[in-house]
């Protein structure tokens, strides 16, 4: 801590006196001469920050196994980042010079991390789908004549086995299927749960947006007792209700769970549209297919839902990640996915203790960190492709 | 200052009847589980007398209005009935110390969750605040746009993947703070801050990052007043004219997100509580969700609900009298 303090110290004499040199060196260059010191002690920062990332590296790297497992994490992240960025790169790349003119143009103005999310994203999807060619073995295959817990990484000398690239878990079942399965059932519900959730907000606020009055009050009354109970802790009590009927109805608690958070979700949806919906309504097209004597389905999904689609994609975006995570954590604390389905949150459930023994044997801490990881950078990928949409749809450029 | 005023009670009731509503809300949602208290504690072999003797004891042969008054009225004077996983005991052993009341459960875990909301948003309040300013200051940068991933990076990963993070860096590889917060009554206050130290660090890299995200958006806003042109021309430097003058008037959405933001610090404790085993409101809420103990599920609904309600409510009245129009009307 003292050491952080000081070398913070040092870097404010490093840069002033960075300035100072700048200055003389260029004989009061107008760039050296209005540089501000925080300027200067940013340029200082980020270089001495780059140059411990690079040390670090090379530490990770080190022949010594005790020096190379410490910074083994590190290396790992450095090495996924540049990695990342090469692939988001040559997909930007990709995309400016083949597809139709109307593609070309989009990717001709996309940052770096908005094409990163959508490869992601596409990634995502493609393992979602193929998970069963994909997986080497079954989600819920518990397999004969091998031990649990393998040691994952493959090295016969620790403890592994290549057939088990991940090792097993506590009953005997391959971690990489699940891992590849878990693209499917985690994605796959959020997805499922995040459609339900904008048929029922949305058809209910554009609903309540043309016909107005009571069923708009009754509506947005109710909306507002629900919004105002923590959407997390709505979800456990219900979830614990859920828990005591599934067996009796026989209805698998993962069903409850989706029309849970469907329900509790969908009033994010509703206010979202309802607002969008009613802005819309006063409009003179809405009030000629009135006077046509258009039905008030036509009215909601041929007037209305056209004209609103570009903001309730972007919420889509957004609702979908806030879904997935609540799944996800709804998971992690053992009411939401049910075994055997293969989900990522029940995953760091059950091996997130192996992350203690990382300084020991760096491998042992990957599996739970590689479900969380899955999650963290689907949500952070569909956020950058968000964050880009409604940056353009905003024309924000300051 | 009358017009403020009426607006502030307007709230303030519209608050509290919102709070009453979603007590109905939890108690009706309660009582549509299959059987009742009764036949829970008691368990499959109950004979039928002793089922409705509990239930006279406890009132459940009582009609719901009746139930659901005396319960928010118990719960109003913080007795919120006896738990079931000690009320077996307590049946048992003849005692009557109180000992599986759910209040007495509930009492220094609540202390422990709001010492953890606490010390992470003396963290993060001045943090995000001094990031939002740089970003807004340097804005289109580097700098800038490496904060934006960063924070948006930091509110889009689930809770878990950043408390795993944080204990493989700061526990594990380099054994600075104790992965595990297993914290008691009568401890040293700095013993209970290294304990806390990491889940606050936790949810401080949550919550942050959606406070500095609305310090820059809301100081970037103004400065494209004219009074920002004006002291631009004055000469002043970048700094002073972000701090002296676009601040003061980004006051109001700056006060709003960082209350919404301590509203989620209470209610977001769960799952990072769960993650390190700190003994707080939010890990007991979890294990009774597991266990079906009702009163204390209903409990600690009740708890959260009132904490996310009340903040709330603080952010409404706290942009009402940060607005200058509406304090001094003309």
């Amino acid at each position: 801590m003292i050491w952080f303090a000081a070398a913070l110290l040092g870097f404010a004499a490093i840069a002033w006196g960075f300035r100072f040199a700048g200055q003389v060196a260029t004989g009061r260059a107008p760039y050296f001469r209005d540089m501000t010191f925080g300027v200067a002690y940013g340029y200082i920062f980020a270089v001495a920050a780059l140059v411990w990332l690079v040390w670090a590296y090379l530490q990770g790297r080190s022949p010594d196994p005790a020096v190379a497992n410490k910074f083994f994490f590190l290396r790992i992240a450095v090495e996924g980042f540049i990695v990342f960025a090469i692939g988001a790169w040559l997909f930007r790349l990709f995309g400016r010079n083949v597809g139709t003119k109307g593609t070309k143009r989009l990717f001709r103005s996309m940052p770096l991390t908005a094409s990163f999310g959508i490869m992601m994203i596409l990634i995502y999807v493609f393992v979602a789908v193929f998970a069963s060619f994909l997986a080497p073995y079954g989600q819920a295959e518990i397999i004969r004549g091998v031990p649990a817990n393998i040691m994952p990484g493959g090295d016969i000398a620790l403890g592994g086995n290549p057939d088990f690239p991940l090792g097993t878990d506590q009953i005997g079942r391959d971690i990489l299927s699940r891992l590849i399965y878990g693209a499917q059932n985690t994605v796959g519900i959020a997805f499922a749960t995040t459609v339900i959730a904008f048929a029922l907000g949305g058809s209910m606020g554009f609903l309540a947006a043309t016909l107005g009055g009571w069923l708009d009050q009754l509506l947005s009354r109710i909306v507002d007792v629900l919004m105002a109970i923590p959407s997390l802790i709505f979800a456990l009590l219900l979830m614990t209700i859920a828990s005591v009927w599934a067996p009796r109805l026989g209805i698998p608690q993962t069903y409850f769970m989706i029309l849970i958070i469907a329900v509790i979700d969908s009033t994010r949806v509703y206010r979202l549209s309802r607002a969008v919906g009613q802005s819309i309504v006063v409009m003179d097209y809405i009030e000629a297919a009135k006077l046509r004597g258009e039905g008030m389905g036509y009215l909601m999904f041929k007037e209305i839902l056209p004209n609103a689609t570009a903001p309730l994609l972007a919420e889509f975006g957004l609702r979908f990640c806030f879904v997935f995570l609540t799944i996800a954590s709804l998971s992690f604390l053992g009411v939401g996915i049910q075994p055997p389905l293969a989900d990522w949150g029940t995953m760091v459930r059950d091996l997130g203790g192996f992350v203690n023994f990382a300084q020991f044997a760096p491998m042992v801490a990957t599996p739970p960190l590689l479900a969380a990881g899955a999650i963290a950078l689907l949500a952070v990928a569909v956020n950058f492709v968000v964050d880009w949409m409604l940056h353009r749809s905003s024309g924000l450029k300051d | 200052m009358g017009n403020v005023l009426t607006i502030i009670l307007q709230r303030l009731a519209l608050g509290f009847l919102t709070l009453l509503v979603v007590s109905v809300v939890i108690f009706v949602a309660v009582n549509l589980l299959p059987g009742d208290f009764a036949q829970s504690i008691l368990g499959q072999g109950a004979t039928p007398e002793s089922v409705a003797a509990i239930r006279r004891d406890l009132g459940l042969d009582q009609p719901m209005v009746t139930r659901y008054f005396s319960w928010l009225g118990g719960a109003l004077q913080g007795d919120f009935g006896s738990s079931f996983a000690q009320a077996s005991f307590a049946n048992f052993t003849g005692s009557d110390s109180g000992a599986g009341s759910v209040a007495q459960q509930i009492a220094p875990r609540f202390a422990n969750t709001m010492f953890l909301a606490a010390v992470s948003a003396a963290i993060a309040v001045p943090f995000a605040l001094v990031l939002g300013v740089l970003a807004a200051l340097y804005r289109n940068s580097v700098f800038d746009r490496a904060t934006n991933i960063f924070t948006l990076s930091s509110i889009s990963s689930p809770e878990f993947f950043l408390a795993y993070v944080l204990i493989l860096f700061l526990a594990v590889l380099n054994p600075i703070l104790p992965s595990v917060s297993n914290i008691f009554a009568d401890m040293a206050f700095s013993d209970r801050l290294e304990k806390t130290l990491l889940p606050a660090l936790t949810l401080t890299l949550v919550v942050t990052a959606h406070m500095m995200r609305m310090t820059r958006a809301a100081i970037i806003n103004l400065l494209s007043s004219p009074y920002i042109e004006m002291a631009r021309l004055k000469g002043m430097s970048p700094l002073r004219v972000i701090v002296r003058h676009a601040l003061p008037n980004a006051l109001a959405p700056i006060i709003n997100v960082v209350a919404i933001n301590l509203a989620y610090l209470i209610t977001g404790v769960v799952v990072v509580e769960v993650v390190f085993v700190y003994p707080g409101i939010g890990q007991l809420f979890v294990d009774s969700v597991k266990f079906r103990d009702i009163p204390v599920v209903q409990a600690c609904c009740l708890i959260f609900a009132a904490a996310y309600i009340l903040l709330n409510l603080t952010a409404d009245i706290m942009s009402i009298l940060s607005n200058p129009r509406l304090r001094h009307p003309k």
